[in-house]
């Protein structure tokens, strides 16, 4: 198997295979973060440049560890402290960084699409680490890669994604990436959080209420909701948010005995998601964290060196 | 257990549509065997009410009211407002969430509900506040009134001016099935406007309210529940091209319900003339036109509810100048009777007020087991004498306040019964 594009910016330019290929790539390098000496080196003389313009915790330091596990050189431009606040656009910023000649850069922006920016000035990969409110494919590759450590298929399983939809790049890239596998997908949220024409896409359904959304489930990812969102009225308050969209264990058993549970993190604790569940053996959230850099060993190794070396 | 038979009326069910000269029981508060046999009625235990000659509905549901409680007490509590209602024939009232503090919350909402219980009158549902505060900024915990025992929420008073509140009310709200009931107006436009704007503002040298204000209102709020597959109900419409605008939503297919009062099919601008404070209104009376418009949107089911948008005031309150004195006129105790000048002059049927007036206000709310006399439903009836004569008097006026245009008028047809859950009090 080969992937013949140069980025990874969009899981909708992946088909299914392509995933595959990823998916079974990082089963591999899974491997080598359960080694005493956790480095191989694979991508030795690749500089990889890591530009995030948001805060970010989980996915910088996987992105981070799985470039040291490889060999690569990582670099880190912390925006608050380079010349973005100085004035300097994205794009003379790509372009200045470009002349250094390096192999790869890992984009995290708070605008959605600014990865394509940045691909159309370099020559160097461009891989998407969550733009804006669109997407953040190497998630929905960790996500799919946990659901599969647990279901044997995807196929017609009932995936339940609940919470501030509208908002996340988590969910949108999950959808597009898990529709690619057949799965049944639930929606739920406050219709102020579900983006409006979501389900023009087939097998995606909003629910009426949480048990239709649960009921049944095989697989439920759980997104993260902001006090932030109060503001501009898409909820009126957390405490409100809390009596009505959060996972409980009473609500746990609407879904399917072998449910699992799934979170992108940063968790709110008993907001979002009773600490029970996340404490229980239904949640694969930490499995997700663990997941999370073998994908990203995948797609850096994939996309900089598959061509002229093996593992 | 408690029985009650009305015998000899004519029943007039609007879940069926049928109009026949009937029985009926009621046992425990519940309709039973409406369909005319007679079985289990029997004993000394039973309360017989005589309806020869008198039409039986399902008892009357006023969605618009505000009782003054808490924090207006003076002007109206939520016992005296009742009372009010059960002398114009209601049997449920919906109140508004403009009291002080405004219903935006769990614990005012809970106060109101337990007050109206206590006093063991009549149904009252509460409607909870859009915004908090009837702000217009922030959105209130729509979920947790609903919770409580809200049936719908409303900034009622006061339109909700951010297009993106209205926006995501409508949208949370539909999260839980929660009615939005929209106060629309555009009030910026309405500025210091007191009345409408027209000949009479004119000529009294007032500020007028003109009518696009309220037509503009209800076309943004209507596109918006049109665009975001939502449900709206517009109230206290009052003008020609407020009727034409849902009129037209309604021919679109978008979920719009609508509501007017007594007073915009039976008054004029001209009510305003030697500055009569009791004929201010928000929105105000309009003219001729309007309600000849009014009344074809009541007949051909443009409008679905007639509510009284009951607003008591005080008589020094409104002892002042028309720029003084504060919108609103009381309405309960008249409602029936404005509404039967229709039935009179032939303009609806009885059974289009017993949609108007009953059954219509029972789905929009989603009242289960209200708006008809059917086997099951609850026990709630209205006994109405069409033709009797009676004159509006105010010492005969039982709400606390008594601002209303229609003083000294000569009526014909009342309520002679209001039964609530099988609960009988004669008029």
């Amino acid at each position: 198997m080969s992937y013949g594009k140069k980025d990874l910016i969009s899981i909708r330019d992946l088909t299914k295979s392509d995933m595959l290929y990823f998916l079974e790539t990082a089963k591999e390098f899974k491997k080598i973060s359960l080694k005493d000496i956790k480095k191989v080196p694979t991508l030795r003389g690749k500089t990889v440049i890591n530009l995030f313009y948001e805060p970010s915790t989980r996915t910088k330091a996987s992105f981070e560890i799985a470039q040291k596990r490889l060999s690569a050189d990582s670099l880190n431009i912390v925006i608050s402290q380079s010349s973005v606040t100085k004035g300097e656009t994205l794009s003379d910023t790509v372009l200045n960084l470009e002349s250094m000649k390096p192999d790869a850069f890992v984009v995290r922006h708070y605008d959605s699409g600014a990865p394509y920016l940045v691909s159309r000035i370099t020559n160097a990969v461009t891989i998407n680490a969550g733009d804006g409110i669109n997407e953040h494919p190497t998630q929905c590759l960790l996500d799919i890669m946990t659901i599969l450590e647990n279901k044997k298929d995807i196929n017609s399983l009932k995936v339940a994604i609940i919470g501030d939809i509208y908002h996340s790049r988590v969910a949108r890239s999950d959808i597009y990436g898990l529709l690619k596998f057949g799965a049944n997908i639930y929606l739920y949220g406050p219709y102020t959080l579900l983006p409006k024409f979501i389900e023009v896409e087939n097998n995606v359904k909003v629910a009426k209420s949480m048990e239709e959304a649960l009921k049944d489930a095989d697989v439920i990812i759980m997104l993260r909701i902001q006090k932030e969102r109060m503001s501009l009225n898409f909820i009126p308050s957390i405490e409100e948010y809390r009596s009505f969209f959060k996972l409980t264990k009473d609500l746990m058993f609407l879904a399917r005995k072998d449910a699992i549970v799934l979170h992108p993190g940063p968790v709110n604790r008993d907001t979002e998601i009773s600490g029970e569940i996340m404490n229980s053996n239904r949640s694969v959230i930490l499995k997700q964290v663990e997941n999370g850099i073998a994908v990203r060993m995948a797609c850096l190794y994939i996309l900089l060196g598959s061509r002229s070396k093996t593992i | 257990m408690r029985k009650l038979l009305i015998k000899n009326g004519v029943v007039i069910d609007p879940v069926s549509k049928t109009e026949v000269n009937r029985d009926i029981y009621i046992e425990d508060g519940v309709i039973k065997n409406t369909a005319g046999t007679k079985r289990g009625i029997s004993g000394k235990d039973t309360e017989v009410i005589d309806a020869s000659n008198l039409l039986v509905l399902p008892g009357f549901i006023d969605m618009h009211v505000h009782l003054r409680e808490p924090g207006f007490e003076y002007k109206e509590t939520i016992q005296s407002g009742m009372e009010s209602a059960i002398a114009g024939g209601f049997t449920s009232v919906c109140c508004m969430p403009n009291t002080n503090p405004v219903n935006d919350n769990k614990e005012i909402n809970t106060f109101i509900i337990n007050k109206a219980k206590a006093a063991g009158l009549i149904n009252l549902w509460t409607i909870g506040a859009i915004s908090k505060n009837n702000g217009g900024v922030r959105l209130s915990n729509i979920a947790e009134l609903k919770e409580s025992g809200a049936v719908a929420v409303s900034d009622d008073g006061k339109p909700v001016e951010d297009s993106s509140l209205m926006a995501k009310a409508l949208l949370y709200a539909k999260t839980f099935d929660m009615p939005v009931i929209s106060h629309s107006e555009d009030i910026k436009l309405r500025s210091k406007g007191i009345m409408n704007e027209g000949v009479i503002s004119l000529r009294l040298g007032v500020h007028g309210i003109p009518r696009v204000a309220e037509e503009i209102a209800i076309f943004r709020d209507i596109r918006l529940a049109g665009y975001y597959n939502a449900k709206i109900h517009i109230a206290h419409i009052s003008t020609k091209g407020s009727v034409n605008i849902v009129r037209q939503a309604k021919k679109a297919g978008i979920n719009v319900s609508a509501e007017t009062c007594p007073h915009y099919f039976s008054l004029t601008e001209e009510a305003l003339l030697q500055y009569n404070t009791n004929a201010k209104i928000n929105p105000p009376l309009r003219t001729k036109d309007d309600i000849n418009s009014i009344k074809e949107g009541l007949a051909d089911g443009t409008i679905d509810v007639i509510a009284s948008d009951h607003a008591p005031h005080s008589e020094d309150e409104k002892n002042t100048t028309l720029d003084e004195a504060p919108f609103g006129i009381i309405g309960l105790e008249t409602s029936l009777a404005l509404t039967l000048r229709l039935f009179h002059e032939k303009t609806v049927s009885m059974m289009d007020i017993a949609m108007l007036m009953s059954l219509n206000p029972a789905k929009i709310l989603n009242l289960k087991g209200r708006g008809g006399i059917q086997n099951g439903f609850t026990g709630d009836i209205t006994i109405v004498d069409s033709d009797k004569k009676w004159f509006y008097r105010k010492e005969n006026i039982k709400s606390l306040s008594k601002n209303s245009p229609f003083i000294g008028e000569n009526f014909r047809g009342k309520a002679l019964y209001t039964i609530v859950g099988g609960k009988v009090f004669k008029l």
